[in-house]
């Protein structure tokens, strides 16, 4: 089942692309503390039985942006002109005079299996179009990814950076009580909806981690009776598996930008450090041999190095090395222990979990370990994922106690709009995938 | 410009039976043991005898504690891992798999690692008693098998253990 969506850009307003004078842009790298308010009246339906898909797909792009934090909606009640129309002028006066500073208009229409989304984003206090009209050609039930498209767009017209809202989080599903906890692997979009599950829960699985390009997933698996590492290809759930020796144990992979190198945690002997297998050549290499705890390691984005966590010091710190091994660096130097470090897409910044007099905490640091920042602070909160654009994490949070339950949880890297993602049952150990093409 | 996008719904409607088959891409390990890791079968037997599984995991006792984030045994525990070795000499005929296990409080892959570490100094330990290698198998849960499930130091205490599980070994 092979679903299409066919991207026609520039076909809807050739030639009229206006030079505006201060386009509408919101720069996140300022900070953005007061929301930008934006319209979205519902789109038109440009068929006959295409109401409620019109309206569906306009309330979840709204949904999207509102989950940013960084736009705020005006209702439509407040609304002079509903704009029913996506072919008529825009009465921008009517869209000013209520504030919105950003408008989204668009039409659908539904034939049979096929929907045609079209939409348009315009600055409402200049009058001018923010880039070009676009359109979507997929099937209806892919209409929450084209939903998720046209935010993407709209995000990314506005703040000039790629968004988010089409891309998948692979997770793991938890049932049962603490003693007995069942774990499934399963992949979901970024905002908790198309649940798939790829494993049943006959086996301990934990912390997948998606390939750069989400076609594959890594994760620890029990099935054997001994935690080794699958390859799990998403497509046809396909699995193979690591080769570990008798003895050994195998966890806490992540890949390499190639999504042919994997790095991962190796434990024998009671020792634990880095190992980095070719998974076309299936050589082996240690990176690190230590009599100390390595694991969590993390590739930077253009590969040359790796972030990982060791207790060499004597407790849990954060260190950097070069990919092929080597001496690393310590970059966390602050109050308590720093564990499971991922690098940013974005390059800049380490995220972290922090645990700290009795409290958990996920954080961010530069690459040199300074501007610490801590975003959150919980009982117990850890493993944050990048969302692709380098804007948002999420992470596991689990309540205290013995009915203590795991939560996926996202926040943007200035501390704020913390959320809860509505799964359906527990969750944990995300890892946020790339955005869909 | 054109772009053809596979969609996210490729997985819909697999069977999840499809992935059940867990021995596929498995190795064959040297060492086999009955029931797998963490899961002995068979008769427990009479705890009153003294070559029973019972017996090993009552009255010699089957587990030894660690304290915080250390996985150095305990006087209390070595005394217990003195005991586990002079059964396992005595009944030679099983295979023992020790399973390494830590508290909440602490990171997924550290606990791993530190289950691993709390695992291997027992292992150790009985070695150093005269316990063939090849005898002893060891593998870590982290914090995914708590045995106590409050947030407090009491269920703490009993969840940062290593568990050595016995079974009959096969011949094959």
């Amino acid at each position: 089942m092979i679903v299409r969506l066919l991207t026609i850009l520039a076909v809807l307003m050739l030639g009229t692309q206006a030079i505006a004078q201060a386009p509408l842009r919101l720069e996140l790298s300022e900070g953005v503390i007061e929301p930008l308010p934006f319209a979205v009246p519902i789109f038109q339906a440009e068929v006959a039985g295409s109401e409620q898909m019109a309206a569906d797909i306009s309330r979840l792009v709204a949904e999207d942006l509102i989950g940013t934090g960084l736009f705020r909606q005006i209702p439509a009640s407040a609304f002079i002109s509903q704009h029913a129309s996506f072919t008529q002028a825009v009465a921008f006066a009517d869209w000013r005079a209520i504030n919105a500073q950003a408008l989204v208009t668009g039409a659908v229409a539904v034939n049979g299996a096929q929907i045609i989304v079209k939409f348009r984003v315009y600055d409402v206090f200049t009058g001018t179009e923010l880039g070009e009209g676009l359109q979507f050609v997929g099937t209806t039930d892919s209409w929450r990814r084209m939903a998720h498209k046209v935010a993407d767009a709209v995000y990314s017209r506005i703040t000039g950076e790629a968004g988010y809202f089409d891309s998948r989080v692979v997770y793991v599903s938890e049932t049962g009580p603490k003693d007995n906890r069942a774990k499934r692997l399963a992949i979901m979009d970024f905002d908790g909806a198309n649940v798939q599950f790829l494993t049943d829960s006959s086996a301990i699985v934990l912390a997948p981690r998606f390939s750069p390009t989400g076609d594959r997933v890594l994760y620890t698996s029990y099935e054997s009776g001994f935690p080794r590492i699958n390859v799990l290809d998403v497509a046809n759930v396909g699995r193979q598996q690591l080769t570990t020796q008798p003895g050994e144990m195998a966890f806490s992979p992540r890949f390499a930008r190639d999504g042919r190198q994997v790095i991962y945690s190796l434990a024998n002997g009671g020792n634990t450090d880095i190992w980095r297998t070719d998974l076309t050549t299936g050589q082996h290499s240690r990176l690190t041999s230590a009599p100390s705890i390595e694991t969590a390691p993390s590739f930077s984005p253009d590969g040359t190095q790796i972030v990982f966590e060791s207790d060499r010091s004597g407790n849990q710190q954060i260190y950097i090395m070069p990919a092929s091994g080597g001496e690393p660096r310590r970059i966390s130097f602050g109050e308590g222990r720093y564990g499971s470090p991922v690098w940013s897409p974005r390059g800049d910044l380490i995220a972290f979990t922090k645990q700290n007099a009795g409290r958990f905490h996920i954080g961010v640091m530069r690459t040199d370990g300074s501007e610490e920042r801590l975003l959150t602070a919980s009982f117990l909160d850890e493993g944050p994922t990048w969302s692709p654009n380098g804007r948002v994490i999420m992470f596991s949070r689990e309540t205290q106690g013995v009915d203590g339950a795991s939560s996926i949880y996202s926040v943007d890297i200035t501390g704020r709009n913390l959320r809860r993602l509505a799964t359906n049952g527990g969750a944990s150990d995300p890892s946020w995938g790339p955005l869909q093409p | 410009m054109n772009t053809f996008i596979k969609a996210a719904l490729l997985i819909a409607g697999i069977s999840i039976s499809a992935c059940t088959n867990a021995d596929r891409f498995d190795n064959t390990d040297t060492v086999d043991l009955t029931g797998g890791a963490g899961v002995t079968t068979g008769a427990l037997g009479d705890a009153s005898d003294p070559r029973s599984p019972q017996y090993f995991n009552q009255t010699v006792g089957d587990r030894v504690l660690f304290v915080v984030d250390s996985s150095s045994l305990t006087a209390a525990g070595m005394a217990t891992l003195d005991g586990q070795a002079q059964w396992l000499m005595t009944n030679s005929d099983y295979l023992a798999v020790i399973e390494g296990h830590a508290d909440e409080q602490g990171t997924r892959e550290y606990n791993l690692a530190l289950g691993a570490r709390r695992s291997n100094a027992v292992r150790e330990y009985l070695i150093s008693k005269g316990i063939p290698s090849s005898r002893i198998r060891t593998l870590s849960y982290g914090k995914e098998r708590p045995i106590a499930v409050c947030s407090q130091e009491s269920c703490y205490e009993q969840n940062r253990r290593a568990v050595t599980i016995i079974s009959i070994a096969q011949t094959s």
